[in-house]
């Protein structure tokens, strides 16, 4: 049992960090739907780093570099040009998709050690917990750690007030002085390390080999994860989880030979999201609390 | 809707990744990728073949792939576009595109048509497959004797003919060793999903199973078993470097000499999908015997297994049918008195059963 459940929080750990991500983007009004393209460029990269030099943990570095580097193009155009966001996420899902894969051609048939698990002395000796808590690698921390400060930062910081402002009313921030611009860059560009992480997290830990389009879909799952998670940070942690959760689940019901039909069991995630956003959506008010009222809108500083 | 798009690029850039030869009139092949070859299993196994073939015909023949294609009716558009490009043999290379490359056929009666581990054939459409099932096994006799807890744990893609052959034969393999041991089988529902597989291998695990084996096509299981110290097998290409302590070995897809084959057929007018209503005569399944399906070496097995493991393989070289009674599926009904035997008609019409050994049922 104490095996499933570590396997639950380390199949989330990807999509924590690009749900987090992706929310601060979103809290400062920009929807990027290039999420999947930056997890496998942050993948591809974080692989090409640590083969090259030996060491995973400058790996993570690359695979944050180039996630923020790929959503600095979606900002270019989204922001720069004014482009339409839906449109530009696509194509920049597109693009990471093939983009990677280019750059990861001579990499396929590669294996590496991977990021090592750190065992925090004495916590990680308590039974049954000290497994499930304190011996994991670092990104499954750091995962934790960055939930905390975005949910901290947009709560009770400066910071986090001028997002919210951003994203809710752009001519308001405006006109009381705000870069708007600036600021959405800055999200995006953090939403794109985040998903760079994401990304990372599957050749430094979970399938240490490149593999074109290995990310297989996650980049979506996290976008749904956003909505899911009524743009709340800790709510992203659960819904993560839940979601990781219920997929190990329906894996370890075919193995211990259920009956129930595994389509309808790989079902489940998905249904058990639409669910959650039918009984959040009946109360409007609860779910819409915190959904960036310029989510999506283009901002003219002439206007 | 990713993928939609992804087709869509590959299929506008189709023309630009043709190899070109400089001779007048080569003869053109396409050929169809359910994923990239950079998969390392699938379709890598057909990347390499296609490079044989180059190789085989040097500047006779002039081969064009289109990667990432989906299943299913999408796929259509690919195959016409490859024969509106005047490619002469056209290689689909997954189960799903077996409608679609029926429907394009019809439309191109002067192309020929090779549809991979498909069922359905028409006056231009040929089916190639391997005999996956053989090597499988071999699989399950050296997981039969491997195996400490007797629990195995088998990650399978989609429950079609191909797959189900595959789990009852390694099951007959496994309970010709060990009539104790058995199989537990995780259907992810993709061919390609490295992190499911790594999810569904480390439930097995934990489930308790010591071996595993899969039909997906990623090295993401045999990483996890490799990491966990368990052992696996790898799928359709070597998958050593990834796994060099668990690996035992891995049931490798030599596609090479069909393609070449069928070419031969096709520039010396031998080509043809056979007589009789379903066309089965002109088909191609074969296996071990004929190298199309080529196991690699048998490692990180005690002697007594590895010899089991050639005896197993040298017994299927020579004629062996392993689908031969007695034997009953899992319910305990008798399939096969002893004395009877599957014919090749029997393992794509008549297998909608797992045998005894295997847990659970066949979805859907």
């Amino acid at each position: 049992m104490e095996q499933l459940i570590l396997t639950v929080i380390l199949t989330s750990v990807p999509l924590i960090f690009a749900a987090s991500g992706e929310l601060i983007a979103e809290r400062s009004g920009v929807l990027n739907l290039g999420v999947e393209g930056m997890m496998l460029m942050g993948a591809v990269s974080a692989f090409a780093i640590a083969m090259g030099t030996g060491s995973p943990i400058l790996g993570m570095f690359a695979g944050a570099f180039a996630g923020a580097l790929t959503a600095g193009i979606f900002a270019f155009f989204a922001l720069g040009l004014a482009t339409n966001q839906v449109a530009t996420g696509l194509a920049l899902t597109i693009f990471g998709t093939g983009l990677s894969g280019l750059i990861g051609a001579p990499l396929v048939g590669h294996a590496i050690d991977g990021l090592p698990q750190i065992h925090i002395p004495l916590l990680a000796d308590i039974p049954i917990l000290g497994m499930l808590l304190f011996q994991h690698d670092i990104m499954v921390y750091l995962a934790v750690i960055m939930v905390g400060l975005c949910a901290w930062v947009l709560n009770a910081t400066r910071v986090g007030l001028i997002i919210r402002a951003v994203g809710d009313n752009h001519d308001s921030a405006h006109a009381l002085g705000y870069s708007v611009l600036g600021v959405r860059l800055l999200a995006v560009m953090f939403g794109g390390m985040m998903a760079g992480l994401g990304g990372a997290y599957l050749p430094l830990v979970l399938t240490p080999h490149w593999a074109e389009g290995m990310t297989a879909g996650r980049g979506w799952i996290a976008l749904a994860l956003v909505v899911f998670a009524s743009w709340r940070p800790w709510r992203v942690l659960g819904g993560a989880l839940v979601f990781g959760g219920i997929t190990i689940m329906q894996l370890a019901g075919q193995a211990r030979g259920w009956t129930i039909p595994s389509q309808f069991l790989s079902m489940l995630p998905y249904l058990a999201t639409i669910i959650v956003l039918v009984l959040i959506a009946r109360n409007r008010e609860f779910a819409l609390a915190n959904s960036p009222a310029c989510l999506g809108r283009i901002f003219h500083a002439g206007k | 809707m990713k993928k939609f798009f992804t087709t869509m690029v590959a299929g506008a850039f189709a023309a630009v990744s043709g190899i070109s030869a400089a001779v007048a009139d080569p003869v053109k092949v396409g050929f169809v990728y359910l994923t990239n070859p950079g998969d390392h299993g699938w379709t890598y196994a057909h990347e390499v073949a296609r490079l044989d073939v180059n190789k085989h015909f040097g500047d006779k023949v002039e081969t064009t792939y289109v990667e990432n294609v989906p299943e299913g009716p999408d796929a259509a558009r690919v195959i016409r576009e490859l024969a509106r490009q005047g490619n002469e043999i056209i290689f689909t290379t997954s189960f799903g595109y077996m409608d679609p490359t029926l429907k394009v056929s019809k439309e191109f009666p002067d192309v020929k048509f090779e549809h991979i581990t498909g069922y359905k054939r028409s006056g231009n459409m040929a089916t190639g497959n391997i005999r996956f099932y053989e090597g499988r096994y071999v699989q399950g006799v050296v997981a039969g004797m491997m195996t400490k807890s007797n629990k195995i744990g088998y990650l399978a893609s989609f429950p079609i003919p191909e797959v189900i052959q595959g789990i009852n034969a390694f099951a007959l393999g496994m309970r010709s060793v060990n009539p104790d041991a058995e199989m537990s089988i995780i259907w992810v529902n993709s061919w390609y999903d490295p992190v499911k597989e790594a999810d569904a291998a480390k439930v097995h695990i934990a489930e308790g199973a010591d071996i595993l084996a899969q039909h997906t096509d990623s090295p993401a299981m045999l990483q996890t078993a490799e990491k966990a110290g368990v052992h696996g097998f790898g799928q359709s290409s070597d998958m050593k470097a990834f796994a060099p302590k668990a690996q035992l070995f891995s049931s490798v897809n030599n596609w090479a000499p069909y393609y070449i084959s069928k070419i031969e057929q096709l520039m010396d007018g031998s080509w043809s999908t056979g007589d009789g209503p379903d066309h089965w005569a002109g088909n191609t399944w074969l296996g071990m015997a004929d190298d199309y399906l080529v196991l690699t070496e048998f490692e990180n097995m005690p002697a007594d297994v590895k010899a089991a493991a050639e005896a197993a393989e040298g017994k299927i070289k020579g004629g062996f049918n392993i689908f031969t009674g007695p034997y009953s599926d899992n319910q305990g009904t008798v399939i096969l008195k002893a004395g009877e035997a599957y014919h090749d008609g029997n393992l794509w019409n008549d297998m909608n059963y797992y045998v005894e050994g295997v847990n659970g049922k066949i979805p859907g």
